[in-house]
């Protein structure tokens, strides 16, 4: 993989981690002594990707901001590689008036019509209208092609695989994405399924699957740059599925006392695991290191400062929108 | 033993709501072997909201089921189970993940005894939480009971206090319907959520049943009935207290269950107080807050004094910001307010 390549796939990983670092200081600021789900100038559930970067970085190097990709009820990490306008969704996630929803959305639900990205809290409810997303840009004759993330949890569920069939059945420009972090909130994934790959899944609606082991951001983006090729020449929709890891809770406030693989999980961490091999490799140096950190703490800590200045939305508000 | 007023124990032992629920569960358990919890975490987790915790230990994985996210799957599979004479517990995480799994529900769950010509029973609980207030936003703060009150078949409770939380359960798990079991996540003594000062209450240690389908008086008052459930019951009761300093006695009907809907306590509070206030975490529009009002025209529109009054989620999404969310919630505010208004003050 060329230099360039990989530079601009660290700087991506660096930018989303330095994001969920700060939301994760932001969020528990306000928070203390006593932890309150409700408190602070980011209340609700908060649901974090760190570690999962690898998946959002090397997929959607692939993408312009005319793709689409649909999201999951954690989905900093693809909004901010698919380029969803960083103020606006820190803004949302403060829940203010300069947020993507004007604050009526908060953290699931994100939504940047210019680069057609959406999420949603339901679990693989985000499938289906990648599906129709994709219709919509294969019947105006465009090659864009839709992105469908959801965890590994959401592929038992039947959302999941009515999708999969009816990609498969209409040959739609879609990618399936599956990010397998072996856990679905305190449920582990052998306790969920008996199928260890959804690539096998994949060949039973006639698609391709294909599963990228240890988290690898290089295996993603090859294994993607497969797969958004077809869709976009109108070979149809496949599967990726991704080993990764939730490096956190599964929401900010989880005891995690179900977690039994926490020990070894420090050193799956992607992301100096990443570095390293660049350093290694000659590609990066101490100088660069220090830049890029410099950079995603300079275009987050703007957007956190945006969002503290937006003001929060008159009550009243609460009214309006409910329909076009 | 039976409780059918709210003010009945007599016992200092206190109890957060999920405590006295688990209670109710694991006594339950311990009687009938026929009884087993499943749903998404209720086991190492404990659930989410509290509500399983201890029983796995207790119970052990076959009778105490962490399932997969296929919630379709296991409520049809609880429903099975009852069909052959088990009595299982499904958990569906949260009331507003009904959309993925209703076919089960409210056409399998719900008809299949009226189908049968009443020959087949589904002795099953389905426990969902319910409600907003700490910013979940739109798809994770919904009270959703007018929904699966509106569809006929399955009996639905909503308890506000630990005590009726313990006897609603065990009277949800003997019953031999359908019961659907909708706990507020503001009533549950979360460590981790701001608490109501009631979600903390007296339990009765011994085993007794809260009779599905009987309101109970959680404040008798003489001037206006506030007919209200589950959290709710808890700002009718604050305003009620505050606005007792400004003359006005407010009477809190707690409902306890909305099916059956115990309309005689109503009919009997709004024919004493002469005005009636509904106030419902609920959409306002075709739910029950309209529900109980037109109970009250129906049987004698001539027992109000006063035009009727709801306060309810406005139809709209529940919206993620605070500010936003405060505006369309049933607040004490917008209690206040209303009760005023009632009055013609
Ligand atoms: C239909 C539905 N059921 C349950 C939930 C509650 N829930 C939220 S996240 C989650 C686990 C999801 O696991 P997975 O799909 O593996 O994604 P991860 O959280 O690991 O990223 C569950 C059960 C939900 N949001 N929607």
């Amino acid at each position: 993989m060329d230099t360039a390549t990989r530079l601009d796939l660290y700087r991506m990983m660096v930018l989303i981690r330095t994001f969920e670092e700060a939301i994760l200081r932001e969020y528990h600021a306000d928070k203390k002594p006593v932890f309150d789900i409700g408190a602070g100038a980011i209340p609700g559930e908060m649901h974090l990707s760190a570690g999962q970067e690898p998946v959002a970085a090397g997929v959607c190097a692939h993408l312009t901001s005319a793709d689409a990709v649909t999201a999951t009820h954690r989905p900093h990490h693809f909004a901010i590689a698919h380029g969803v306008d960083l103020h606006r969704m820190t803004a949302e996630i403060f829940g203010r008036v300069d947020g993507l929803g004007k604050g009526r959305g908060g953290h699931m639900h994100l939504f940047d019509p210019d680069v057609h990205f959406s999420c949603s809290g339901i679990i693989a409810e985000g499938y289906p209208p990648a599906l129709g997303q994709a219709m919509a840009f294969q019947r105006r004759g465009t090659d864009s092609v839709a992105v469908a993330v959801t965890g590994e949890g959401a592929a038992n569920q039947g959302a999941f695989h009515e999708s999969l069939n009816l990609a498969a059945l209409w040959q739609l420009p879609v990618v399936f994405v599956v990010e397998d972090n072996e856990w679905g909130i305190s449920v582990p994934r052998s306790a969920s399924t008996c199928v260890t790959s959804n690539a096998d899944r994949a060949a039973g609606y006639g698609i391709p699957g294909l599963r990228v082991e240890d988290n690898s951001v290089e295996g993603v983006h090859r294994a993607a740059a497969e797969a958004v090729a077809r869709a976009r020449t109108g070979e149809g929709p496949s599967l990726l599925e991704v080993h990764t890891l939730r490096l956190w809770g599964h929401f900010e406030g989880d005891p995690q006392g179900y977690r039994h693989d926490l020990d070894g999980v420090p050193g799956r961490d992607p992301l100096p695991t990443y570095e390293q091999e660049l350093r290694g490799d000659g590609v990066l140096d101490e100088a660069t290191v220090k830049s890029v950190a410099a950079e995603a703490a300079d275009r987050v800590e703007d957007a956190i400062a945006f969002a503290r200045r937006s003001p929060a939305p008159d009550p009243k508000a609460a009214f309006d929108l409910v329909f076009a | 033993m039976s409780l059918t007023d709210a003010s009945a124990p007599t016992t200092t032992r206190r109890l957060s709501t999920s405590k006295a629920m688990v209670e109710a569960v694991a006594a339950e358990m311990d009687r009938d072997q026929d009884v087993f919890v499943m749903g998404e975490d209720v086991g190492a987790y404990g659930g989410i909201f509290s509500s399983t915790t201890g029983l796995l230990d207790r119970f052990g994985p076959q009778r105490v089921v962490d399932t997969p996210i296929s919630e379709t799957a296991f409520i049809g599979a609880a429903i099975g189970a009852a069909v052959e004479g088990m009595r299982p517990i499904a958990e569906l995480m949260f009331a507003d993940f009904f959309g993925v799994c209703m076919d089960q529900i409210y056409n399998h769950m719900a008809k299949i005894h009226y189908e049968s010509g009443g020959n087949v029973r589904v002795p099953m609980v389905l426990t969902t939480a319910v409600g907003g207030g700490y910013s979940d936003g739109a798809q994770h703060s919904q009270c959703l009971w007018g929904t699966f009150a509106h569809l006929p078949g399955m009996k639905v409770v909503v308890p506000s206090s630990p005590a009726d939380a313990k006897g609603l359960m065990t009277s949800a798990i003997r019953d031999d319907n359908p019961v659907v079991y909708m706990f507020h996540k503001g009533i549950m003594g979360l460590p981790w959520m701001a608490k109501n000062p009631r979600s903390v209450g007296p339990v009765p240690e011994e085993d007794y049943e809260v009779p599905i389908g009987k309101a109970a008086i959680a404040r008798p008052g003489t001037d206006v009935t506030i007919a209200t459930l589950s959290l709710s019951v808890h700002h009718a009761l604050d305003v009620a207290d505050e606005l007792a300093d400004n003359d006005i006695d407010c009477e809190v009907v707690d409902l306890r269950s909305l099916v059956p809907l115990d309309t005689d306590t109503i009919l009997e509070s709004v024919g004493r107080t002469g005005r009636l206030l509904v106030v419902d975490e609920d959409y306002r529009s075709f739910g029950v807050s309209g529900e109980i009002i037109a109970r009250v025209a129906e049987r004698d529109p001539g027992m109000l004094s006063a035009p009727p009054m709801r306060v309810a989620v406005p139809d709209v999404p529940i919206p993620y910001a605070r500010g936003l969310e405060d505006a369309v919630l049933p607040t004490a505010d917008r209690i206040r307010s209303a009760v005023f208004g009632v009055m013609g003050r």
